[in-house]
């Protein structure tokens, strides 16, 4: 089949128009995957093409970039799915990362925030009997994380690190989790507070879910960073206005069934915060002009005691 | 045509034009709605955080008041829309932790079987409605204008849960809907973006970036507005604009933010009281001068 591969180049070297896009048209067997038909370009079309990959089986996590716009392996992507009618495909590099040239970005920002979260098991204690002993059950809970490859592409498409490269991400905060829930590590406290932190920690996910979208290995990280969150505010790290957001919010649900929008507003800024509370004023009183400020007394569901009282059944029974 | 109404909490709160709005679309087109009073609010994701137990088990007695009345649910928000159905999802999924959540549920003569739909307005007047059909209510084209279309996070991801499997399309309605009110929907690459609007009041900075970035390149690119399905991001790039723009471009707040029942009732020529734009803090004017 014919394949047409627009290609984001980019060369460091040139010193104008060092970006552009670059056409190649190709014949490549029917069950090609993107990456066979790149290879196929550096190899047989334009040796000057720059891509990473090495073991085309979607197991080393090299070959991340974008293919019309989303990040994928491009060794686990077949041509024919994406482009059943010999449609152009746009072939660009992985997202909030510096591109060192053509498909291949500077990994380094990703491995820094991956050894920021300490990866390794630290016990307190010596093993009774030569080695730790970890349960098979507990291992299995730990599968998901564990089958993290590292190929960057939740970083790459991460809608907070976007506006705030502060933040440490989906793939580092996954990669914690790994070590907050693995029995073996007795850090789980130090490793909460630490990611608890207010400036680009675990509180600044938008819980957007575009890493839970492109992980190719069903890592799901914004779902272990919502585990994180729970786990944080068990163990008592509540100093964050992401605690006092969900805090707020499941108060106001449970006694009222619904949300309160004017409650979860002053109670996230925090009642005390009287510079948080300032800044509210202005969009309130746009609000209040324009008809819309949500109201002092909140909606309440109808029979909304069922709420309150299932809460306290899920109380009682954990 | 009949669903159970779930309009959510904001639609009742802070964007009470997009309760009025879809309320005087559906009467035009004759789709009848049992709202569903006694039902709880979906948590958002932000309830999820603390006490997913409690999320998941108000949604699924939710999803089991449906059942009972044997109705698809409606839904006027991308955040309710996604919650719910990722609350099915994961019922459906594992039925040892649907059996807990009825157990929760029994006392008050709950038990969801698992056969509920959960369905934005959206995709009701695209899969269930018929857009021929729709057209055919349109007094008014709006053929000067030009919407960039903004779905929600929650609409479009995770695509698992949302049926994306069986009905990829579904990335798609939007901008099926601003054609057929005969104006142009414009390539927004950010149209599946983040609004910034969960964390506003955790890390207003990065959210203001957000709606900084989103409404100015959409701007740039020539819309005249921005249609969306959810209120919430409504709230964030419609409220927080001002500041967003000044803090962030130095410019100002340009792009009026218009819920999608909105600019179908304004193809319908409805009454502006139940159209609502005079509530928007970016003024809509130019919209409505230009039809």
């Amino acid at each position: 089949m014919e394949v047409t591969l627009n290609v984001k180049r980019f060369d460091p070297e040139k010193p104008k128009n060092n970006t552009w896009i670059q056409e190649y048209v190709m014949d490549i067997h029917q069950s090609s995957t993107v990456l066979d038909a790149l290879i196929h370009v550096r190899e047989e079309m334009d040796g000057t093409l720059a891509l990473r990959c090495a073991c085309r089986a979607s197991i080393c996590g090299s070959c991340g970039m974008k293919v019309n716009g989303e990040a994928k392996l491009v060794c686990k992507t077949r041509v024919e799915e994406l482009s059943p009618n010999g449609e152009k495909l746009l072939i660009e590099p992985m997202g909030n990362q510096p591109v060192i040239k053509d498909l291949i970005v500077d990994l380094s920002a990703f491995f820094a925030k991956m050894e920021q979260i300490s990866p390794f098991l630290q016990p307190n204690k010596e093993p009774e009997s030569g080695e730790f002993i970890a349960s098979n059950d507990s291992m299995e809970k730990l599968l998901t994380e564990m089958n993290c490859i590292m190929c960057g592409l939740c970083v790459s498409e991460c809608t907070v690190l976007e506006v705030d490269n502060t933040f440490i991400g989906p793939a580092a905060l996954a990669k914690a989790s790994r070590f907050v829930y693995d029995p073996r590590d007795d850090k789980t406290s130090e490793r909460l507070n630490c990611l608890n932190d207010e400036a680009g920690g675990m509180w600044d996910c938008t819980r957007c879910m575009q890493c839970v979208e492109v992980c190719p290995k069903g890592v799901s990280p914004m779902d272990r960073i919502m585990d994180l969150r729970e786990t944080a505010i068990e163990i008592g790290a509540k100093k964050t206005h992401g605690y006092h957001h969900t805090n707020s919010f499941e108060k106001s649900v449970t006694a009222n069934g619904r949300l309160d929008e004017s409650r979860l507003a002053l109670e996230s800024a925090g009642i005390f915060n009287i510079f948080r509370l300032l800044d509210l004023v202005p969009v309130g009183l746009r609000a209040l002009i324009r008809g819309k400020l949500p109201p002092f007394i909140p909606h309440k569901a109808k029979d909304n005691k069922k709420i309150k009282e299932l809460a306290k059944a899920i109380k009682e029974k954990e | 045509m009949k669903y159970a109404f779930y309009p959510g909490c904001v639609a009742r709160g802070g964007t009470p034009e997009l309760l009025s709005s879809s309320m005087a679309v559906l009467k035009e087109l004759d789709i009848e709605v049992e709202e569903l009073t006694k039902a709880g609010c979906t948590g958002a994701g932000v309830l999820q955080e603390k006490n997913p137990l409690l999320g998941d088990t108000i949604n699924v007695r939710t999803l089991a008041m449906a059942e009972e009345k044997n109705l698809s649910i409606m839904t006027l928000c991308s955040t309710c829309q996604g919650v719910l159905s990722q609350a099915n999802h994961k019922v459906k999924k594992d039925s040892k932790y649907l059996a807990k959540i009825n157990d929760l549920l029994k006392e008050e003569g709950y038990e969801y079987k698992g056969t509920t739909e959960v369905k934005h307005l959206l995709w009701i007047l695209v899969e269930d409605y018929g857009l021929d059909k729709l057209e055919s209510h349109f007094t008014t084209k709006l053929s000067n204008l030009k919407f960039a279309p903004f779905y929600g996070c929650y609409m479009v991801r995770p695509s698992e849960a949302l049926g994306f499997d069986e009905k990829p399309e579904r990335k798609m309605y939007l901008e099926k809907v601003i054609e057929s009110v005969g104006a142009e929907a414009i390539e927004f690459p950010g149209k599946f973006s983040c609004c910034g609007f969960p964390v506003l009041f955790i890390n207003q900075k990065n959210s203001l970036k957000m709606v900084s970035n989103n409404t100015g390149s959409a701007k740039d690119l020539g819309a005249d507005a921005m249609v969306t399905p959810c209120p919430l991001c409504h709230l964030n790039l419609d409220g927080y604009q001002g500041k967003a723009r000044s803090n962030n471009r130095g410019d100002k707040a340009d792009l009026p933010i218009i819920h999608m029942p909105q600019m179908i009732a304004l193809a319908m020529g409805l009454e502006k009281k139940d159209i609502g734009l005079g509530r928007h803090i970016v003024s809509a004017k130019e919209v409505v001068n230009k039809i």
